[in-house]
């Protein structure tokens, strides 16, 4: 029997019985509609960080943090530290902040380049031209950092006057007619002494940053505006308070990434925490990651559940066609071919079960996407929700069709070892 | 005239020491090219067992078969699966016909199961399909046919690889005399014109009468010849 007839065997076999067929069908749907879906909402995501993050740069920045011992060790309460003592005006953290003096051992590990503090300021408003108020937060220009902007560009540390990055979503609210309107514009920040006497500082708009799952810190701030800002925020306090930073910003050589896990020991040997950006978003990689296993899990016990369904399927198709086998060997059809029939059969269950399941997933998902964008990812421009690359959905099918083929040979098997004379027998 | 198939000594057991059960004992026979024979016997006598071993479905306990010249234990698997395709028709009582295949499917499965294309075969099966007169139904559903059309349909079958052997099994069994009458006609036309070698498998002694041979098969011995 040759391929094209083997196939058109196997064909019609399989719809010789369609009820049972589209059912055994139906289960590998199940299975590989959930998996396509998995796999596509994941790259979806991964895409989505990727770009970010190939877009955000920043390679050669570790942001550096003592080490936090959470409460109880099983030793007693932990004892007062004087030196480690939390920061007034820094929100409601508890953990241990830096003092400059931890800025210069920093600084003085091997691989560091530089390190500077991080100030963390907290406005209590912006307002731009048409003076309605937002609150917003901050976060310090990292130079070696490209965002996507939709005008302008990063502020910069060197400038002498205070300059700021907003983001997109403030630009309308804000009162600019566009992006491009807002850059060389000016805005007013408000910040509150200790002792609430409410100041406020104007900046220079230098940019505007595309929405994003990065840029949700709020506007980007350069030195001159965050120690402008620091001075009324810090007014009034003596220097062990004011001069208590959340972290450090320091920069080190990316080129290799073994001295980056070893400057992270040594860091963490002085009592310091440090994470490189893309670890910061690794954990949310992480989740994602977590979460994809579980739903790709799911989608294999349908799969296993399908394979059974396969097997039960052929070993019925076996059984009602054993005179039909036995006369097709009769007359010289050999163990091969036979066992090919079967196994062919096996593989078009799965074809069909993978096609109509991962071309289904593929339609959800767009108009997933298309639902998506309109709604709660309106704000995160270049996020699809969810994404099928081609050879994930080719590799998806043919895995699918390799469990049915493995499903197919007890079945084939049998189906290839029956008598014939079993079959010839009328006495 | 040169020999089709040739039995020595076969010997057909079933199952092991208390449970055996000797089907066939030391059969020896020769089987002329062209000739025409039938195996009578009643249910169990062991005349199925035979012929079974003769078209090679079957392998003896002990003894030789040879078909044409060629001793059929050098044969492989695959080479048995290849001189029955080539070599042997097949015509059984209960026709084992593909029921919701049409007609023409039916005749060409030996080709199909030959690896034949779909152009080729069909041309040879709408031709077999003349010669027993049944071009008109070709395209008909196999359970929609008579018992005579069946039994026709399946000699089409036996003969589409234009076997020099045709293996009988109560061909006529199914049907009434008239109909069966028809069937033997066409079974001893093809023995003669096509000299094709006919081996026959009945219970039916006139069926039987109308071969060049009758061979008795008694407990799986053979009883009597006549010619």
């Amino acid at each position: 029997m040759n391929f094209i007839d083997t196939i058109g065997s196997a064909t019609s076999n399989m719809l010789r019985s369609k009820v049972r067929t589209i059912l055994t069908v139906t289960a590998i749907v199940i299975g590989s509609f959930t998996i396509t879906l998995t796999v596509g909402i994941s790259a979806g995501i991964s895409n989505y960080i990727d770009k970010q993050l190939g877009s955000i740069g920043a390679e050669d920045v570790l942001i550096v943090r003592p080490t936090v011992n959470f409460g109880d060790t099983g030793n007693g309460p932990t004892k007062y530290n004087e030196k480690s003592a939390s920061s007034a005006g820094q929100g409601a953290f508890t953990s241990p902040n830096l003092t400059p003096s931890d800025i210069d051992v920093i600084k003085k590990i091997d691989g560091i380049i530089d390190a500077t503090p991080s100030i963390i300021v907290s406005p209590d408003y912006i307002q731009g031209p048409n003076s309605e108020k937002f609150v917003t937060g901050t976060q310090e220009v990292i130079e070696s950092a490209q965002f996507e902007y939709d005008a302008g560009g990063m502020p910069s540390d060197k400038a002498r006057e205070p300059q700021i990055l907003l983001t997109a979503d403030y630009v309308k609210p804000l009162g600019f007619s566009s992006a491009a309107d807002a850059v060389g514009k000016k805005v007013t920040l408000a910040i509150s002494t200790p002792l609430s006497v409410q100041h406020t500082v104007s900046a220079t708009v230098t940019g505007v940053q595309q929405s994003s799952i990065l840029s949700q810190g709020g506007a980007t701030i350069n030195k001159a505006l965050a120690r402008s800002l620091n001075a009324y925020q810090t007014e009034g306090l003596p220097a062990s308070a004011s001069e208590r930073y959340f972290a450090a910003v320091a920069k080190f050589d990316p080129s290799d990434p073994a001295k980056l896990t070893a400057l992270k020991d040594d860091l963490a040997k002085k009592g310091y925490d440090a994470t490189t950006i893309e670890d910061q978003i690794g954990i949310v990689k992480q989740i994602i990651d977590a979460i994809t296993y579980v739903l790709l899990f799911f989608g294999a016990i349908a799969l296993l559940a399908a394979s059974f369904g396969i097997i039960n399927t052929l070993f019925m198709s076996v059984q009602e066609r054993t005179k039909e086998i036995g006369l097709m060997k009769a007359m010289g059809m050999s163990r091969f071919k036979v066992f090919l029939l079967f196994s062919v059969e096996a593989i078009l269950l799965g074809f069909w079960g993978s096609a109509i399941g991962i071309g289904a997933a593929v339609i959800v998902g767009n108009v997933a996407n298309i639902i998506a964008s309109d709604n709660f990812l309106k704000d995160l421009p270049g996020f699809d929700l969810t994404v099928f690359p081609v050879p994930s959905l080719l590799v998806i099918a043919a895995v699918i069709m390799l469990i049915a083929l493995l499903s197919g040979t007890l079945p084939a098997r049998r189906a290839a070892k029956q008598d014939p004379i079993e079959a010839l027998r009328y006495e | 005239m040169p020999s089709a198939i040739g039995v020595n000594n076969l010997v057909k057991t079933y199952g092991k020491k208390s449970t055996l059960f000797t089907a066939l004992k030391n059969v020896t026979l020769d089987i002329k090219n062209g000739e025409s024979i039938a195996f009578i016997g009643k249910s169990g006598s062991g005349k199925s067992t035979l012929m079974h071993l003769l078209a090679l479905l079957d392998s003896p306990t002990s003894g030789t078969i040879t078909v044409g010249d060629v001793d059929s234990s050098t044969l492989s698997r695959r080479q048995k699966d290849l001189m029955r395709n080539k070599e042997f028709g097949f015509v059984f009582q209960q026709f084992f016909l593909n029921a919701n295949n049409t007609v023409l499917d039916n005749v060409v499965l030996p080709l199909k199961i030959a690896g034949v294309g779909r152009r080729e075969r069909n041309k040879r099966g709408m031709a077999v399909l003349e010669s027993v007169e049944l071009t008109d139904k070709a395209k008909n559903k196999a359970i929609d046919l008579s018992g005579g059309q069946k039994q026709r349909v399946v000699i089409a079958r036996a003969l589409i690889n234009n076997p020099s052997v045709i293996f009988a099994d109560e061909p006529t069994g199914n049907l009434d005399s008239v109909t069966g009458q028809k069937i033997e006609d066409m079974l001893f036309r093809l023995n003669k014109s096509e000299d094709i070698t006919l081996i026959i498998v009945t219970h039916d002694p006139e069926l039987a009468a109308r071969c060049d041979r009758q061979i008795n098969i008694k407990d799986g011995e053979i009883q009597t010849e006549k010619n």
